[in-house]
């Protein structure tokens, strides 16, 4: 069991997701969320007073899924939330000890 | 076919009735002059009733300025935290403005008393009924013209609350605001408006044009702003630590709305639905989109981009310079004064202020304090005797000159006059107001209460809930 969690540009989600489920993948989490890597912030002005917003709004998809899926969920995001500029994301990939589905106590791999 | 006869056979049996009538009274005369009296009689009901129905939809379109127009406009500029806050602030006035109105207010502004302050005839309403009071307006009953300026009073304390926003305790806030209304604004009103006022337009000593309370309502209110903004001092973090405005939707449908209420002010201040209205109708809407236009050029130039708040500032800004000059200046004297509106209430904004570095928060200084004192000079400088000949005929049958414009320099030194009594009053005033208020209550809320917020520490409630 492997958790993928993706970092996109908000524009890119409805491509994304549509990819990812075209892929095989049933269960995604989706969280509104700001963050920054390398891209920093931006600049508002308020009345005249310039602000620095460093937290950008961001998309966060997150999903469990079988280990021999990972290929195909990574090439999902990567073809369609490239833009090939700063600020496009990342992808984390990381192992999951167990999963258990809370309707009826089902665990493991046949719980996501 | 049979329609036509019909007609002819009545309007022959109309034109014959009175005919008649006089063929039956042998003493025709009399019933004449009744006649005419009982028309005469209709007539002015009927001007009543036109100019009764337009002051007080204007009143209700005045009270919109403040709720929700105010309320929105300041509640979307400050932090989250504290929205509830913020539109408290303004909507307390509503409650304690109209009692503090009723029971003495009215009285203190539009009583007799002398040249500063009215008297206390009028204490708990007594003698304002439901026929016009002539000192003001002749054809709306004396309660219209009452309740009309109470929505003036109420919206002037609840402009100031933009320079102390995020940081002042609402117990203290409302004591000094009502105090605020009756020590300040009902002098000032009276100075002006009221009968015998030594800045009255009709036999003042220095005779102020100010239609729609330029002076009134936005030089003491931006000015005690300011006063009240460097005795409060800075917001904590500020201006380090970012404000932004939380919700520039709120703002935006907030200066929308106080831009409609604008036309009941500055319009509704012709008292009557009369050509007057129109005057100052029209004049509110040229001079609100010139600024809009002027504040958003100059800060395109400045910064690179056209801000959404940089255009409602600039409306709001337009509409507060107008004000004074609203029933006073011909339609493309306002298209220039909004433009100057824009341009300098934006630098005042984004320079001044900064360059002295005190924290006038939502701009109630820069915008209506500047605004109005730029309206007070422009009402001198342009207003015209074909718009409103108030100071009447000379000898020849000739109109009085009003403005300089005109030829009549003279105003601009009676403006300054005015201009300089609503500031004295305003910084001497809100200072002491301020000062006692504070040795009693204490004004500013400690450091916690502040990072807490307005919402959770004056009122133990949020205005956006995570869970419901």
């Amino acid at each position: 069991m492997l958790k993928i969690e993706a970092i996109i540009q908000p524009a890119k989600l409805d491509d994304v997701k549509n990819a990812l489920i075209e892929a095989g993948i049933d269960g995604i989490t989706i969280l509104e969320a700001r963050g920054h890597g390398r891209q920093k912030g931006h600049s508002e002005f308020y009345r005249g007073r310039e602000y620095t917003i460093d937290l950008n709004p961001k998309v966060k998809l997150e999903m469990v899924i079988h280990d021999e899926l990972k290929d195909k969920a990574i090439e999902a995001i990567l073809s369609t939330a490239r833009t090939g500029r700063i600020g496009d994301g990342k992808i984390f990939v990381s192992r999951i000890d167990d999963a258990i589905r809370i309707r009826n106590d089902e665990r493991g791999e046949s719980a996501i | 076919m049979r329609r036509p006869v019909a007609r002819f056979v009545l309007l022959a049996f109309l034109l014959a009735m009175p005919l008649a009538l006089m063929a039956q009274a042998p003493d025709s005369a009399p019933a004449t002059q009744a006649q005419i009296a009982a028309l005469q009689q209709e007539v002015t009901a009927a001007r009543s009733a036109g100019d009764n129905a337009w002051v007080l939809i204007s009143a209700a379109l005045v009270l919109l300025m403040t709720a929700p127009g105010l309320t929105l406009f300041y509640g979307g500029l400050v932090r989250r935290k504290n929205i509830l806050g913020t539109m408290m602030q303004s909507f307390a006035m509503m409650g304690l403005v109209t009692v503090l109105w009723a029971t003495i207010g009215y009285s203190l502004a539009f009583g007799h008393g002398n040249g500063f302050i009215g008297g206390f005839e009028h204490v708990f309403l007594r003698g304002v009924g439901l026929t016009p009071n002539t000192d003001y307006a002749a054809t709306i009953p004396e309660q219209t013209f009452m309740v009309y300026q109470l929505m003036f009073a109420i919206i002037t304390p609840a402009l100031i609350t933009g320079a102390f926003a995020e940081r002042v305790k609402f117990g203290a806030m409302a004591v000094f605001l009502s105090l605020w209304s009756l020590l300040i604004y009902c002098p000032m009103a009276h100075m002006i408006w009221g009968v015998g006022g030594i800045l009255n337009v009709t036999g003042g000593r220095w005779p102020c044009l100010d239609f729609a309370g330029g002076t009134v309502v936005h030089i003491t209110s931006g000015v005690s702003a300011l006063v009240a903004a460097i005795y409060l001092g800075k917001r904590s973090g500020y201006p380090h630590t970012s404000m932004t405005p939380h919700s520039m939707v709120l703002s935006f449908i907030g200066a929308s709305l106080l831009w409609v209420g604008w036309f009941g002010f500055n319009a509704g201040s012709a008292l009557s639905a009369s050509p007057l209205a129109t005057s100052a109708f029209i004049n509110t809407q040229f001079a609100a989109a010139a600024a809009a236009l002027s504040w958003t050029l100059v800060e395109w130039l400045q910064n690179g981009k056209p801000t959404a708040l940089g255009a409602i500032s600039g409306a709001v800004a337009g509409l507060a310079t107008i004000t004074q000059a609203s029933g006073y200046v011909q339609p493309m004297s306002s298209i220039w004064i909004g433009l100057a509106a824009g341009t300098v209430c934006c630098l005042m904004v984004f320079k001044v202020k900064k360059y002295f570095g005190y924290d006038d928060s939502l701009d109630a200084f820069g915008v209506h304090g500047m605004g109005g004192t730029m309206g007070a000079l422009f009402t001198g400088l342009l207003a015209s005797a074909t718009i409103n000949p108030v100071f009447g005929k000379d000898a020849a049958g000739n109109l009085v000159a009003t403005g300089a414009i005109d030829g009549n320099w003279h105003q601009i030194y009676n403006q300054t006059v005015a201009m300089g009594t609503g500031w004295s009053l305003a910084i001497v005033g809100t200072l002491t107001l301020l000062w006692l208020v504070d040795k009693t209550m204490g004004l500013r809320l400690s450091t916690a209460d502040e990072q807490a917020g307005l919402d959770l520490s004056q009122h133990g409630e949020e205005g956006y809930e995570f869970n419901s």
